[in-house]
């Protein structure tokens, strides 16, 4: 199992690995997966007054390309409205990175991810 | 000098397969060409076939010395699946009027615990053993279920994940006291743990040859002849082997897995203290580390073999990581079935640690530059996996993972 360039290259040079106060008002926070499946990726976005995602930051425990998926989607995210953010496709992730068939799985879970997130986001402001 | 200077990765994954050692290159090359001994062992009536005859009962010697066995009671074969399909499913025909029922563990490899399975289609029974939490049988729990129908036990010598060695000596005397047959999977531990079935209650041994850096493709299997156990043969076609396993014998085959037990037997000793020697190495350089955990009894194992779980990193990522490795991980996402090791799990490992796992097997090649090597990747590697990891957060954080409810899909 050769690794793809663009999953080793997310792994060797990580870009937002972090994490925000979740509490904090303008932050959305998306955990999904499962220690048990061998997948859990946290995504958080924080939320400027146009309701831009201004910055995001992710946490993945799982594979190189769960780690991959996630790391790809807080670069998209990033000066995307709330709307763009949720419209991202796993299928634009994992053709992005060349997934093989037995990895979509992790780019599924990434989408799940931001969902969760901007959900997230979206409730803390449902008034 | 250390093997990854020369791009290639540090071979440290030695229960999936060995290296042919040179020597055993050596005596292969006498049975191929035109020049060498090529002829069909068979063959009666002239030189050719005396020679190569001459060169299978010279590895038969071979094979039987370092097991304690008569030369009689080797039947080669494909490989060591082989010899467990053989074993298995040979004896269980043979007496199935005495009875149906079989005992085996879970933690068994594929080839005994497939083998079973396809007796149960026929319609016999299996009882599958679960293992203590270090791997080990418990022999009250194993004698409990034994029946009165019980015809075959097939308990592997050593595990090829976690290394743990079984008890086949009290195994065996307990078998040999209720007439049960007993089968014993001997893959991984021909030439690393003394074996003397002049002593040992063994009726049916599998032996495999690129397991001790002999060539793929060859094993064996061993029959006792006191007490007389018969098998039925699953290979027909010219009555090979004293029946039991017909097919022109492999000559180069067999004479390459002779000198590879032959060579066990002189080097064993000493190999497997240089071996200790440099898995102690390693363990020391990672053990103060946080949350690794070794999977399997440390004490009943071969020298070789170390098994870790590395909490809250997740395997394949830490393969990834480790591309200067050649090593293998329990987890699910190396498996094509998404499942993580069967093994573990039967051990009583949860997910995580399953899917956190790494198996490091050390060989007759590995320096101490290897280990050192591997000692700082390994660590660098898992410090940068936590620092993207969500649960090292919530571990540090003191959050109890068992009490969150994950959204899973």
């Amino acid at each position: 199992m050769a690794y793809s360039e663009k999953v080793l290259d997310h792994y060797e040079h990580p870009r937002n690995v972090g994490s925000f106060a979740k509490d904090e008002p303008n932050i959305g926070t998306g955990m999904v997966g499962a220690p048990a499946c061998g997948d859990v990726m946290r995504l958080q976005i924080k939320v400027n007054d146009e309701g831009i995602i201004e910055d995001a930051l992710f946490k993945t425990y799982g594979c190189g390309s769960a780690i991959a998926s996630s790391s790809l989607l807080t670069e998209w995210v990033k000066g995307k409205s709330l709307e763009q953010a949720r419209s991202i496709k796993n299928t634009d992730i994992a053709a992005e990175l060349a997934l093989p068939p037995v990895k979509i799985h992790c780019s599924v879970l990434a989408e799940d991810a931001i969902n969760a997130a901007v959900e997230d986001y979206m409730n803390k402001h449902a008034s | 000098m250390s093997q990854a200077t020369i791009n290639k990765p540090i071979y440290l994954d030695y229960s999936a397969t060995t290296p042919v050692d040179d020597r055993v290159i050596s005596v292969m090359l006498g049975y191929l060409g035109r020049n060498a001994s090529f002829g069909n062992p068979a063959s009666r009536s002239h030189m050719y076939g005396w020679e190569a005859e001459a060169g299978v009962e010279q590895a038969r010697a071979d094979v039987a010395g370092l097991i304690g066995a008569n030369p009689k009671e080797i039947i080669f074969t494909s490989g060591a699946t082989e010899s467990d399909n053989l074993a298995i499913k040979g004896a269980a025909h043979f007496y199935s009027k005495k009875g149906k029922h079989i005992v085996t563990c879970k933690t068994e490899h594929k080839a005994v615990l497939d083998s079973c399975r396809q007796l149960e289609r026929e319609g016999y029974e299996v009882t599958y053993l679960d293992p203590e939490s270090n791997g080990l049988i418990d022999l009250a729990k194993f004698e409990a279920a034994l029946r009165d129908d019980t015809i075959l036990v097939s308990i592997m010598h050593v595990n090829n994940e976690i290394g743990v060695i079984q008890d086949i000596a009290a195994i065996g005397e307990i078998c040999r006291g209720r007439n049960i047959i007993f089968h014993v999977d001997a893959a991984q531990s021909a030439g690393k743990v003394d074996i003397d079935l002049e002593r040992l209650k063994v009726d049916l041994m599998s032996f495999s040859a690129h397991k001790i850096y002999g060539p793929k493709g060859v094993g064996a299997l061993y029959v006792r002849r006191k007490p007389r156990v018969r098998l039925e043969a699953q290979m027909h076609g010219g009555g090979h082997e004293r029946g039991m396993r017909s097919g022109t014998l492999a000559t180069h085959q067999i004479a390459g897995m002779g000198e590879a037990f032959r060579i066990a037997k002189e080097e064993m000793a000493a190999e497997n203290a240089r071996i200790l020697g440099l898995r102690e190495r390693l363990w020391e350089g990672l053990k103060d580390m946080e949350e690794v955990y070794i999977n399997g009894d440390i004490d009943q194992r071969i020298a070789g073999n170390i098994n870790i779980s590395f909490n809250y990193v997740e395997g394949e990522s830490l393969l990834m990581a480790l591309k200067d490795l050649a090593i293998s991980s329990g987890s699910a996402c190396t498996s094509a079935s998404l499942e993580p090791s069967y093994v573990l799990r039967a051990l009583g490992r949860n997910d995580e640690l399953a899917h956190s796992s790494i198996r490091f097997t050390i060989g007759r090649y590995t320096t101490e530059q290897d280990i050192d090597y591997t000692i700082t990747h390994v660590r660098a590697a898992v410090d940068k996996l936590r620092e993207l990891s969500p649960l090292w957060d919530m571990y540090k954080d003191g959050i109890d993972l068992d009490s969150i409810e994950w959204a899973a899909h």
